[in-house]
């Protein structure tokens, strides 16, 4: 069954309509309805393409975050071969929403991590919801350390609320663990290429985006503070998410403007949940591209253009 | 006696009612309720005579109080682009920085400074919770940046007090850039082989504390401050549950291995100048009324400022 978001609601009708169309031609093999349900579909698509035209941030929230987005295990999947997922921090636990082993993309050795949402209450709740903790982020560093010792790249697919909020994550570090993984992202000399493929949350992104390069899925976005979060700080009222979603300059698009990210893939029509195929097989082309225009450099230069990138971001504002 | 009442009277009048009676003689300890004459108060480096309840202190107060004779120079720190966003919220952000620098005559939330402590050259940086919450925006990325190079440019150690509710929203994703900009300006001291003392002030949370506050080789805090990541509130709508009394305070987090130390802010000082001293191999601070330095101490404070 599909997942429609609240301003797809035409578009819900009429492929509804179109639906029961074919539903009813199937017990009644007299009816005659091809034609009237390609029209509603021509009429859907319409809606679709008028819809995703220009998506306003706050939609671009709700599409980041919809349910049956590919998730990183999808793109792991089917991006990577010979995937060797590797556990623990070797000091707490091992987290379970943040996912990561070596692996080969084309071919190539690599090490690949990401946060990891879940697909199904099950599966969400053993994710925790892609919320990590902090032994999430220590693996995260083991694993890039790893990465650096053996020259592999590392490719980090980022899909996070933000990091959890909770008793524990706090007592253990949960401050110390995020600054300790972006101060890894750093260092390393080895090229970090990310993706942002659903939601980017505040410093639990940072802690795997801070890297040579980082593209955005067309309608995934990456910011300081939830849009919800901001509008009942700043407007006292949870419910003003669309001005502060506008206000926050979270889209890919607006990213690309303030040099903090450098590509933006583009989605099938419809969100990246409408074609997961199309989707993993855009963002593989991108991280093969990157990491290509990465192979040529050395492991200094590589982290003094890292750090210079970061050092000069936001000089220029909105006309980066 | 028309000229005298319309007048002259109310000339008078004004002249007295402006004579100057300070607005904040005494204040009221947040903690305890004791009244604290504000003389005594500010001696006492805004710390309750009473029950120790440290109250905020702004960061000029706070580097007058740390530096050889209240001396310090200002490093100059390169201003951004303002509102970078064009945001607007109910206010604009621009408003809001002016009335945040009229309010406390500081150009951000951050204060950069070179001087002496104990004879020993430092960097110091401290944050301005009383601007706009002490909020991290591309002015305080820029301040911390510009307080390592300087260190590293002199070779000194960097002091750095933190006080923020995080990241500067009004700056969106360019605020949160900041964890990884200040985490490049720690690198750098790391590298030069420089020490960077972290010290946690009342509070220390969010995106601030995911960077730069947790990434000192010591990390020290002032008593009872509020450190964390999360804020309580949303902790507490998250587990459903109560937290622990003293939960993300400076003693919890001490118990709990993320600080070095929890130190009352009138030792503060002594306890830095010691610290920094053996880190930079330095001999003990010599204390007290002395003569005036022999000159071989002397040679050996300008070595390590030259180095």
């Amino acid at each position: 069954m599909t997942h429609y978001l609240d301003f797809e609601r035409p578009l819900a009708e009429i492929e509804g309509k179109a639906e029961e169309l074919r539903a009813m031609a199937r017990t009644n093999e007299e009816m005659d309805i091809e034609q009237e349900a390609a029209a509603l579909d021509r009429k859907a698509s319409d809606i679709l393409k008028d819809l995703y035209k220009a998506l306003t941030p706050w939609r671009k929230c709700q599409v980041a975050r919809h349910p049956d987005r590919p998730h990183c295990k999808d793109y792991i999947e089917a991006l990577f071969t010979e995937y060797t997922p590797l556990a623990g921090d070797r000091s707490f636990g091992d987290d379970h929403a943040v996912m990561g082993g070596l692996a080969r993309f084309n071919d190539r050795p690599v090490v690949v991590i990401g946060h990891e949402k879940g697909n199904d209450t099950q599966s969400r709740i053993a994710r925790n919801f892609g919320m990590a903790r902090p032994e999430g982020y220590r693996k995260a560093i083991r694993l890039m350390d790893m990465a650096d010792r053996f020259g592999l790249p590392v490719v980090s697919l980022v899909d996070t609320p933000g990091a959890y909020p909770g008793k524990g994550a706090e007592e253990r570090g949960q401050s110390e663990a995020i600054a300790r993984s972006t101060e890894k992202c750093l260092q390393i000399s080895v090229p970090l290429v990310s993706v942002i493929i659903g939601e980017g949350g505040s410093g639990g992104a940072v802690a795997f985006a801070t890297g040579d390069r980082l593209a955005m899925l067309e309608h995934s976005v990456y910011s300081v503070i939830s849009p919800e979060g901001c509008a009942s700080i700043l407007w006292k009222d949870a419910e003003k998410m669309r001005e502060a979603a506008e206000a926050l300059r979270l889209t890919a698009q607006d990213l690309i403007k303030l040099g903090v990210a450098d590509r933006v893939i583009p989605e099938p029509l419809g969100g990246a949940h409408r074609d997961s195929d199309a989707a993993i097989t855009s963002v593989g082309s991108m991280i093969e591209t990157l990491l290509t225009e990465l192979s040529g450099l050395s492991g200094e230069d590589l982290v003094a253009q890292r750090r210079r990138k970061f050092l000069t971001m936001g000089a220029r504002g909105l006309a980066a | 006696m028309n000229w005298i009442t319309n007048y002259v009277r109310p000339r008078i009048n004004s002249i007295f009612s402006r004579r100057e009676i300070p607005e904040n003689l005494w204040t009221k300890c947040d903690e305890c309720g004791t009244m604290l004459f504000h003389r005594e108060l500010s001696d006492n480096l805004n710390v309750c005579t009473n029950c120790s309840h440290h109250m905020a202190i702004t960061p000029r107060a706070r580097f007058h109080a740390l530096f050889d004779a209240g001396v310090f120079t200002e490093v100059q720190v390169p201003e951004p682009i303002p509102d970078p966003l064009h945001f607007r919220d109910q206010k604009r952000y621009p408003d809001r920085v002016k009335a945040a620098q009229k309010a406390t005559g500081e150009k951000d939330a951050m204060l950069v400074a070179e001087g002496e402590i104990g004879r020993t050259p430092i960097v110091a940086a401290a944050q301005d919770f009383s601007f706009m919450g002490g909020s991290m925006g591309m002015y305080v990325g820029n301040a911390i940046i510009a307080a390592a190079e300087r260190a590293v440019e002199r070779g000194r150690p960097l002091i750095l007090f933190s006080a923020a509710g995080g990241a500067r929203m009004q700056e969106g994703i360019l605020s949160l850039m900041q964890m990884p900009r200040t985490t490049v300006a720690v690198q750098m001291l790391k590298e030069a082989g420089l020490p960077y003392i972290v010290v946690l002030t009342h509070p220390t949370t969010g995106g601030v504390t995911a960077s730069y506050a947790m990434l000192g080789d010591v990390h020290i805090a002032e008593p009872n401050a509020l450190i964390g990541f999360a804020g309580a509130r949303v902790i507490e709508q998250t587990i459903r549950e109560k937290l622990p009394d003293g939960f993300q305070r400076a003693e919890y987090l001490l118990e709990h291995g993320m600080l070095d130390r929890v130190t009352n802010r009138n030792d503060l000082r002594e306890e830095l100048v010691t610290i920094t001293r053996m880190l930079m191999g330095l001999p003990p601070a010599v204390s007290g009324d002395l003569p005036a330095p022999d000159p071989d101490q002397t040679d050996q404070a300008e070595a390590a400022d030259s180095k």
